[in-house]
């Protein structure tokens, strides 16, 4: 059994359609993200699996549980950390901890043992009598990871837990999504940040209210069919003006210095001398550029524009 | 523009400083930091929360004096003449920078008048910005209703209402969907081309990647300076997530 399963999942707010049908599973164990931009649908979806939101049409299942039935059982097996965590501010870190505690009738005799590992993943320790309100952002998102895994849950969901935090605190965060998924949890994480991808074991991109790709970030690239190529040159917005009007070329981006192309076909060595002559010497130097999510993401919403347009 | 105009402009410096420092009280936010910003350039300022990036944001933007070192922005110097600093730098942030509940008209014309701009100059550049972002059917809906892709572009304009030479931007596209966010960095290089020096401030690695150089801070020092391209190969590592984790963590 998954540990989520969804099967054609709609939801929608008046006229607008937040989720138009969505079918995917996380396995049992599963490190799994939920990459797409602000207004995508991804708290929607979340709320949904925690039963926050009934689905206007399709099912959801959370470790065989129904949402729309059992919701009261499916949020004792479920931690959920909201995107914005109501942490009191005016409680200490560990009156926070205790207070989740009792709302999850978490046994007297196991908190002990439970406060010292989320202190210990969460290197809060030192910082048991610091008010919430005096935490940094990155301290704070972990005290309500914390919190939110205060009853060992079977299935994690959370949703944009590393965002507005810095670089640093975001990957040792992540570090410990890790060390709980090792441990066998579940976890679906929602992030608006494309290069978090590459943390989990599977994602899926989403994009108004659809999956536009799912599967591991490497497979992902490894499908994506444009040859990316790194351009070097004298004067690089010059060179895009030239690639731009290339029948060959499906994108170009200017990236600092450099201009990212992609190209129908791979470019053969006649091609790019041909080019470098046209360019009249600008073009200096190319070399073939891995493709990032970000440019998975892209070639995946121009398809699947494509395809709204031939259906329509 | 020729490849030399383009050379002969990026060696104009826009920002210096010279062992720049802030302290309050005994903690010191911003210890000795040297940059020279070229203009024309897209400058990304990278650290951790705490690093010292909005001290330095804040005295270069001239709202904080200096406890030491020395500045300059644009020509005019950082202790003696934050007035002027004031007048030629634009700011924008992604969070946020438009009033939602004002039609796009009047946040246009409310930044010309924070600018101090005449009515005449707000009336014009308020034409040319609908123009240009092509909003000219939806003047007086309110700006809550736009796409966000419109939103953005809509506030850059606005940072840039009075022509200035340099203009901070926040995190300019978090969040965003990814071909908004190329978009609107293509209006950022088409700023820069024009002369103007871009400053991005950002958490967003992805961000760093679009910047001609990126500073790194830690505990108010300057601990790398360079382009993304470089530091990559400098450090071992494929992309500027890892660089940063390494550099500051080290």
């Amino acid at each position: 059994m998954n540990a989520i399963e969804i099967k054609d999942f709609h939801k929608s707010y008046g006229t607008v359609d937040a989720v138009r049908g969505v079918s995917m599973e996380v396995k049992r164990g599963e490190l799994f993200g939920l990459i797409g931009p602000d207004g995508a649908g991804k708290t929607t979806l979340l709320r949904a699996i925690c039963t926050l939101l009934l689905p206007d049409r399709g099912s959801i299942l959370v470790d065989g549980l129904n949402t729309t039935r059992d919701a009261a059982r499916i949020r004792s097996i479920l931690g959920y950390m909201p995107q914005r965590f109501s942490l009191y501010q005016d409680l200490s870190v560990e009156q926070n901890l205790r207070f989740f505690a009792d709302l999850f009738q978490v046994p007297e005799k196991e908190r002990l043992e439970r406060l010292e590992r989320l202190y210990h993943f969460s290197r809060l320790g030192p910082f048991k009598k610091r008010f919430a309100g005096a935490l940094s952002g990155g301290m704070k998102q972990k005290l309500a990871l914390s919190c939110a895994l205060i009853h060992t849950p079977a299935i994690l969901v959370l949703d944009e837990p590393t965002y507005g935090v810095d670089p640093v605190s975001r990957q040792e965060f992540w570090d410990i999504l890790r060390l709980i998924r090792q441990e066998g949890t579940a976890i679906l994480v929602s992030t608006a940040y494309m290069d978090e991808a590459d943390q989990c074991e599977r994602v899926a991109l989403f994009f108004k209210g659809r999956i536009a790709g799912i599967g591991a970030p490497e497979a992902l690239k490894n499908r994506y069919r444009y040859p990316l190529y790194r351009l070097e040159a004298e004067d690089v917005r010059r060179l895009r003006d030239f690639f731009r009007s290339l029948p060959e070329v499906q994108s170009t981006q200017l990236f600092g210095d450099a201009l990212h192309a992609s190209f129908t076909q791979p470019p053969d060595s006649r091609q790019w001398s041909e080019w470098q002559a046209a360019s009249s010497g600008n073009l200096t130097s190319w070399s073939p550029q891995p493709p990032t999510i970000e440019d998975v993401f892209l070639a995946l919403i121009a398809e699947s524009e494509a395809n709204d347009s031939e259906a329509q | 523009m020729t490849m030399n105009d383009a050379k002969q402009m990026t060696r104009q410096i826009s920002v210096k400083t010279a062992d720049l420092t802030r302290r309050f009280g005994k903690f010191t936010a911003v210890d000795r930091v040297s940059i020279e910003v070229y203009q024309g350039e897209i400058f990304g300022f990278l650290g951790a929360n705490g690093a010292g990036k909005t001290t330095m944001i804040r005295m270069l933007c001239g709202l904080l004096a200096p406890s030491e070192g020395s500045g300059s922005v644009a020509g005019y110097d950082i202790y003696r003449q934050s007035e002027a600093i004031k007048r030629r730098i634009g700011y924008m942030s992604q969070k946020f920078s438009l009033y939602d509940d004002l039609t796009i008209s009047e946040n246009i014309e409310f930044y010309g008048g924070v600018y101090g701009l005449s009515r005449a100059l707000i009336r014009e550049r308020k034409e040319a910005l609908i123009r240009q972002v092509g909003l000219e059917a939806f003047a007086d809906k309110l700006t809550r209703e736009l796409p966000l892709g419109f939103k953005q572009r809509l506030a850059l304009g606005c940072a840039l209402l009075h022509d200035p030479p340099i203009v901070f931007l926040d995190e300019p596209t978090s969040g965003v969907d990814p071909e908004a966010r190329r978009g609107f960095w293509d209006l950022i290089y088409q700023t820069v081309a024009l002369g103007k020096t871009v400053f991005v401030t950002t958490h967003f690695m992805d961000e760093a990647e679009y910047c001609h150089r990126v500073s790194i801070m830690r505990e108010g020092k300057l601990i790398a300076l360079d382009t993304p391209a470089k530091l990559k190969q400098q450090y071992g590592r494929s992309n500027m997530q890892d660089v940063f984790v390494a550099l500051v963590k080290e």
